[in-house]
């Protein structure tokens, strides 16, 4: 078990207090990156370990730690992440360190090249620690959908983490790294960052490159940071933000002065509570938490106003056709030619090739999306499924830009309900079910943040979500500081 | 939504090349079948004269400059490939001997 490490390793430490630590040589990178290989190595031998990594790049980890205290000792700075151990989900591609996206069809793939926000966290003094499991190409809501198997969450060991970036939110959850990035196409580092008891921040649509994400629906996957400080999520956004020309649909926007704004308090605030998030299907406990998290915006001087977003029942439908539809667009590179495993015996025709490589490499949720994808796209059924989806989005954007008319922030939970044992959703639709408060933020491009707010009565983390206007991160981390400093949420799980 | 049959699905997944079992067949359709459900709920939305969103944020695209920038060495783009024949991605054969396609 992780508790039997010592305490000292400074594991535990937020990454931008490890930063500080690091570069006023109070501590050491390579004390860093060898006490969390210490702390993975101990979980590993737990017979329920909790799988979060799917790959641990120690060696390199250990030489870029000794660079940078190189670095420090001749008097450099190395940048505002100065040996912080960081964990990378799976679908983010790194320069030499294996990337499967949690398939088999990627198993033993090493990219050539390090993904936008990935080289931004290297060249501001981050060091790679490893890649974390995933929902195979971020498809899932529960991390039990990685060929690789299910992730445990750090607060339950029979319960799932949450989905797509279970692995890490777990990592961070259980003091496994600094901090971590994950994606976010429908919730998915929003909903495991409540699950694990952390704090997630999906950015507005356009704010952090795409360049080196694996792609599952480009119109709505965002890559973000996940971390156990307010303060942390908004400097890593500060750090991976910004224009790319790699990217053609990331945004020229000067960058986020987050850490500026974490402190401004909420008086004046104007909060808007949907109607539509709050209503019959979310566990009492969850509300409960969520309605104390409100009490301490109110307490903090904000101003809590009833708003509605109409078509909100139509999001889940509205996602399911869209999502889908990009995927398959998106996985037909994956066709046993370029990368992955190639499937079909040496005899075989090209099709018959294609049809087994991609048949016998992604599992069955993958399979099951492709397909449906490619049912919403197929002529003849263009209309009734894709384009009417891309309507219903655009009178879900068009509810969101009346909101914020009226109301500064929104908020409202994060998923009806707090972590699910692992198997327990033996339907794709009830799993599909669960994503039904995060979907909406992504059709309509907005930044999205988890806060940890509360527990359970059985000591599950709750998040509160908080939805902003486009490229309005300042006001989620602001508000998300009031109720972290309000909430006092002990991090460790037991 | 028309409940799909063997054949329908065995279609999509011919578009989609991926080869499925006769039990995957039969799960596909009996799954596709209870989520295409609750997307008839979209049919359910007065959507008369709104313009289909493609894109979260919207934005004029950019263009920059004609320069060449350094690429991928060959072998580094090659490296990933599951067979590889001299400095080319290889792939089974798609001309039969007599000259037609392989199908």
């Amino acid at each position: 078990m992780t508790a039997a490490a010592p305490d000292d390793d400074g594991c535990w430490l937020s990454a931008a207090e490890q930063a500080r630590q690091v570069k006023a040589g109070a501590r050491t990178a390579r004390a860093l990156v060898d006490g969390y290989l210490a702390r993975i190595a101990a979980d590993d031998r737990d017979p329920r370990r909790l799988g979060a990594y799917l790959h641990v790049d120690a060696d390199g980890a250990r030489a870029r730690a000794d660079a940078i205290d190189a670095a420090i000792a001749r008097g450099d700075d190395p940048g505002p992440l100065a040996g912080v151990p960081v964990a990378l989900k799976d679908v983010l591609v790194t320069e030499g360190v294996p990337t499967t996206a949690s398939s088999k069809i990627l198993a033993g793939w090493v990219p050539p090249y390090d993904g936008t926000a990935v080289a931004r966290l290297r060249a501001a003094g981050a060091i790679v620690l490893g890649k974390t499991s995933c929902d195979e190409f971020a498809m899932g809501s529960a991390n039990e959908h990685a060929a690789t198997g299910p992730v445990r969450n750090p607060w339950d060991r029979d319960r799932v983490p949450g989905g797509s970036s279970g692995g890490s939110a777990a990592a961070v959850a259980a003091g496994l790294c600094g901090a971590a990035l994950g994606t976010d196409t429908g919730g998915s580092i929003r909903q495991p960052a409540s699950f694990c008891g952390v704090v997630g921040l999906k950015p507005t649509y356009g704010r952090v490159s795409r360049y080196g994400a694996i792609a599952y629906a480009s119109s709505l996957d965002q890559i973000g940071p996940m971390a156990r400080t307010v303060e942390d999520v908004a400097l890593l956004t500060e750090i991976i933000a910004g224009v790319d020309p790699h990217d053609a649909t990331s945004i020229d926007a000067p960058a986020p002065a987050l850490r500026a704004a974490l402190d401004g308090g909420a008086r004046g605030l104007r909060v808007g509570l949907p109607e539509e998030y709050f209503a019959a299907g979310v566990d009492p406990e969850v509300a409960a938490a969520v309605e104390r998290a409100l009490a301490i915006l109110r307490d903090a001087g904000a101003e809590t106003v009833p708003v509605s977003l109409p078509h909100t029942r139509y999001a889940l439908a509205a996602y399911y056709v869209i999502a889908p539809a990009e995927a398959s667009s998106n996985l037909s590179r994956y066709d046993g030619v370029r990368f992955g495993r190639r499937g079909g015996d040496r005899q075989a025709s090209l099709l018959d090739m294609y049809r087994h490589s991609r048949g016998d490499g992604f599992g069955a949720e993958v399979k099951r999306r492709i397909m449906l994808g490619t049912f919403a796209l197929r002529s003849g059924y263009y209309d009734a499924y894709y384009k009417k989806a891309q309507q219903v989005r655009a009178l879900i954007a068009r509810d969101f830009t009346r909101a914020f008319d009226d109301v500064d922030v929104l908020a409202a939970p994060v998923a009806p309900t707090a972590a699910w044992r692992l198997g327990a959703m033996a339907h794709p639709i009830d799993e599909y079910r669960a994503d039904v408060l995060t979907l909406a933020c992504n059709l309509a491009g907005l930044p999205g943040l988890s806060v940890p707010c509360g527990f359970t009565g059985g000591g599950l983390p709750v998040g509160l979500q908080l939805l902003g206007r486009p490229l309005d991160e300042a006001t989620l981390v602001r508000a998300a500081r009031v109720v972290e400093r309000g909430a006092a949420i002990d991090r460790r799980p037991a | 939504m028309d409940a799909l049959s063997r054949e329908d699905v065995e279609q999509i997944a011919l578009l989609a090349r991926l080869a499925l079992d006769d039990d995957e067949v039969e799960r596909m359709r009996v799954d596709l079948a209870a989520v295409l459900v609750h997307m008839d709920a979209l049919a359910e939305v007065d959507t008369t004269g709104v313009e289909p969103m493609t894109h979260a944020v919207p934005m004029d695209l950019r263009l920059r400059d004609d320069v060449a920038a350094p690429s991928l060495p060959v072998e580094v783009a090659l490296r990933g490939a599951p067979e590889v024949v001299d400095d080319c991605f290889s792939v089974p054969h798609i001309i039969d001997k007599s000259g037609t396609a392989a199908s």
